[in-house]
């Protein structure tokens, strides 16, 4: 049948089946992330003659979540997935959290038992709606062939607007087989979702004169300049020079500032380093943008930045005053706010406090000087900061892709992997899951196939979704997976020692496989380094390979993660590396702050 | 739990006092609509301490739910935003801040007994406005209307008097003047 795009009101006669992929087509959708099932049977039948879709088949529905979340967050692009009904949406809610977490747009696809059958139990049927409502943005059942069109497309214009976020779109098994009409894509006003994404002039003045008035001013970035698009981190950029002030960022915003700029203090928050965060502690204007004060971020609420007047810039007017009460809020899109905030910059052209931002610039060079990212290295074991610090090295001039597991190796690649565009850090902030990183890299060397795309993973993390390494050899996939294998579920292992005076219960990786041997066994190459001489050497031999690699880096066991906010503990009040071998750790942390996550 | 701002960090409870506020929400009447908003206070750990909801609009299918809340301001604010943000919903009114609102509950209350206690019950119905909806020669059902806190009054006069039990509408709400609530 013809497939012609008819965006008038006339509309075309097909099924449901037929009517997801022509949205999808529509929508601009390349790739598909899914797994079949009983459920949306008929939709794969569409996939099997269907050419402009591409379907990439996970071996898990989580990954095929995680790997939509990886190809979304490295392109912009909305993520796909389909998957069937009961299991198939169950397995899928870790990732949907994730996304939502994370303000990831993704559209998610799932069966649903036959519309009479819905509420009788049947086989693989469970209440996707019911159970993905507080888990996603958005999400829809979908019972009237003739409103499918609609929500598919409204699927996405939620997804993307506003504060991205996953949607869900549950159709049943029957609207899969009827025949109705199908519209395209319409430019009309939704009748109640219209997020707003322009500052308020009056806002955008006042923040621009707090601004140029500040003694000890520090820009506060987040997730929400990347989800902005690469125009809000060339903005951001623009502003920071133009200002010279000094500027941190959350874990989800790494990229959107470069690194190798002067003017970068680092990562902020629990592992971030000592000069971001006591530049938070004393600094008098923060100057918030698409970071939503997190609890990773302020530490001890009471002694959070207590001196500051801070602006916050958020698109989601449920961010602003959660944790943190501001003074400025300015409700709207980062990227616009910015340019707003440049162009009443430039026409005002106003003079700052040079000689305060002086003292500003020389106090912060002294917290510096403290060099809070100093580890010991041994000759005989790898330590774990050296392996992210080669890989930096030996990858930096490389078109690289980076996503991580969640742990002690996710930290010390935010710490020393360093990311100087936007859209090439892949990593679960907000959910904190392991066996993200695998998946999502999936996902990443699907949407750049030429690109170096690498899982900095842990041990533990990395087996949790280890079947997805199927997929990378399935799909000629090249993922790299650097495992900083330290035996140990590292973080765990770090805060048993910290709060549970050194009893390790359950956290060392007992009956590890071989990674060698498991890579071969899926098909893909294994590579292991146990000593620093050899790394660079294994390193490049792992670059030069072009099949899914998993890489066993062997690295020292004990290594902790430093510097460190101890829970409940105010930004000023850090632990450091070489602190805390001196004087133990087991105290570092308040009765308090131990019963905090 | 009313007075914490959401955070694992904050240990001591808010300073702020907790308030309560009349919301009132104009919502798409779709299925699911109003398990969202539930989901969200139960999810969330805000307070209902009741809750409206009815078609109201019947063309335009939208539904208007009153919600009667406990927090403190920075709570308030965020069941606000957080409600405003869900995507079948089209407006989000501060009934306690944003108007001067008349709010009423309706309560029907079912009391036994004979004698003095029958004649008092009919006495203070009388003084409440409370109509007779329904009786025999051991029972009336009375129906009052009226803010809750005369609801209330009117609920424990009744409990010596042979009070079996009572059905209350929970709060609906609207604002004074000629505007209508919201967009």
């Amino acid at each position: 049948m013809s497939r012609e795009k008819k965006t008038d009101k006339t509309g075309t006669e097909m099924t449901g089946a037929q009517m997801v992929l022509q949205a999808l087509a529509d929508q601009g959708v390349e790739h598909v992330f899914g797994y079949p099932g009983g459920a949306v049977l008929p939709i794969y039948d569409e996939l099997f003659s269907r050419k402009d879709v591409e379907h990439i088949l996970v071996r898990h529905e989580q990954g095929a979540v995680h790997a939509a979340e990886g190809y979304a967050r490295s392109t912009g692009k909305v993520g796909c997935v389909l998957v069937t009904s009961g299991p198939g949406a169950t397995n899928a809610v870790t990732g949907l959290t994730d996304a939502l977490m994370d303000s990831i747009p993704l559209v998610c696809i799932t069966g649903q038992v036959a519309t009479h059958l819905i509420g009788n139990d049947a086989f693989q049927e469970c209440d996707t709606v019911g159970i993905t409502r507080p888990c996603t943005k958005h999400n829809y059942l979908v019972k009237d062939i003739d409103s499918l069109s609609r929500v598919l497309h409204e699927a996405f214009y939620v997804a993307r607007t506003g504060r991205p976020g996953p949607v869900v779109v549950d159709i049943p098994k029957d609207v899969q087989f009827a025949k109705g009409t199908y519209r395209g894509v319409t430019n009309s006003q939704h009748k109640s979702y219209n997020p707003k994404t322009v500052g308020e002039d009056d806002r955008i003045e006042k923040a621009v004169e707090l601004i140029a008035k500040a003694k000890r001013p520090i820009f506060y970035t987040g997730g929400g300049v990347i989800n902005a698009g690469p125009e809000a981190s060339a903005s951001l950029r623009e502003l920071v020079r133009l200002t010279g002030y000094p500027i941190t960022s959350t874990l989800m915003g790494l990229g959107a500032y470069p690194a190798a700029d002067p003017q970068w203090l680092g990562m902020l928050g629990m592992h971030g380093t000592y000069e971001a965060n006591n530049a938070m502690h004393d600094c008098d204007v923060m100057i918030c943008i698409g970071a939503r004060f997190d609890d990773r971020i302020t530490g001890r609420l009471d002694a959070f930045s207590p001196g500051s007047t801070k602006i916050h810039v958020d698109i989601d007017p449920s961010s602003i005053n959660k944790n943190v009460r501001v003074d400025l809020p300015i409700i709207g899109d980062c990227g616009k706010v910015l340019d707003q905030m440049l162009a009443t910059w430039k026409k005002r052209k106003p003079s700052i406090d040079k000689p305060a931002l002086k003292r500003w610039w020389s106090q912060i060079d002294q917290w510096r000087e403290r060099q809070c990212l100093a580890y010991k290295t041994k000759s005989d074991v790898i330590a774990p900061q050296y392996a992210i610090q080669r890989l930096y090295e030996l990858t930096k001039d490389k078109d690289t892709y980076i996503t991580t597991e969640v742990g002690q190796h996710q930290m010390w690649a935010a710490q020393y992997y360093r990311f100087e565009d936007p859209n090439r850090w892949m990593t679960s902030g907000g959910l904190g899951t392991m066996g993200y990183g695998i998946p999502a890299a999936v996902g990443v060397q699907v949407a750049h196939p030429d690109s170096l795309v690498i899982d900095i993973a842990g041990e533990a993390s990395v087996l949790m979704t280890m079947q997805e390494m199927s997929t990378a050899v399935q799909y000629n996939l090249p993922i790299k997976i650097f495992i900083l294998n330290n035996e140990y579920m590292g973080m765990v292992r770090q805060w048993q020692e910290l709060l549970h005076g050194g009893r390790y219960s359950h956290s060392y990786s007992e009956a590890l496989p071989d990674f060698v041997k498991l890579a071969e066994a899926y098909q893909g190459v294994g590579l292991r380094c146990e000593k620093p001489g050899d790394l660079d050497d294994a390193i490049r031999e792992m670059i030069a390979v072009d099949r899914p690699v998993l890489f066993d880096c062997r690295v020292d066991p004990h290594a902790n993660c430093f510097p460190m906010i101890p829970s409940g503990e105010a930004h000023n009040n850090m632990l450091l590396g070489d602190e805390a071998e001196e004087k133990g750790v087991g105290d570092a942390i308040s009765e308090q702050g131990k019963i905090l996550v | 739990m009313s007075n914490q701002p959401g955070s694992v960090y904050s240990f001591q409870s808010s300073e702020e006092k907790p308030e309560t506020h009349t919301i009132s929400v104009l919502v798409d009447n779709e299925p699911g609509v109003l398990a969202r908003v539930i989901g969200l206070f139960s999810g969330r750990g805000y307070n209902i301490d009741s809750l409206t909801v009815s078609e109201t609009e019947h063309e335009a299918h939208l539904s208007r739910i009153t919600i009667v809340t406990t927090g403190t301001p920075m709570v308030i604010e965020q069941i606000k935003s957080q409600l405003d943000r869900l995507v079948p919903i089209h407006s989000v009114t501060d009934l306690t801040v944003e108007a001067n609102a008349v709010e009423r509950e309706l309560a029907m209350l079912k009391v036994a007994g004979k004698g003095d206690k029958r004649v008092e019950a009919l006495r203070l119905a009388d003084a409440f406005r409370a109509k007779v909806i329904d009786t025999s020669l051991d029972h009336f059902i009375f129906e009052v209307t009226g803010k809750q806190s005369k609801v209330e009054q009117f609920i424990q006069l009744m409990q010596p008097l042979g009070l079996v039990e009572v059905a209350r509408t929970g709060v609906a709400a609207i604002s004074r003047g000629p505007e209508a609530m919201a967009e």
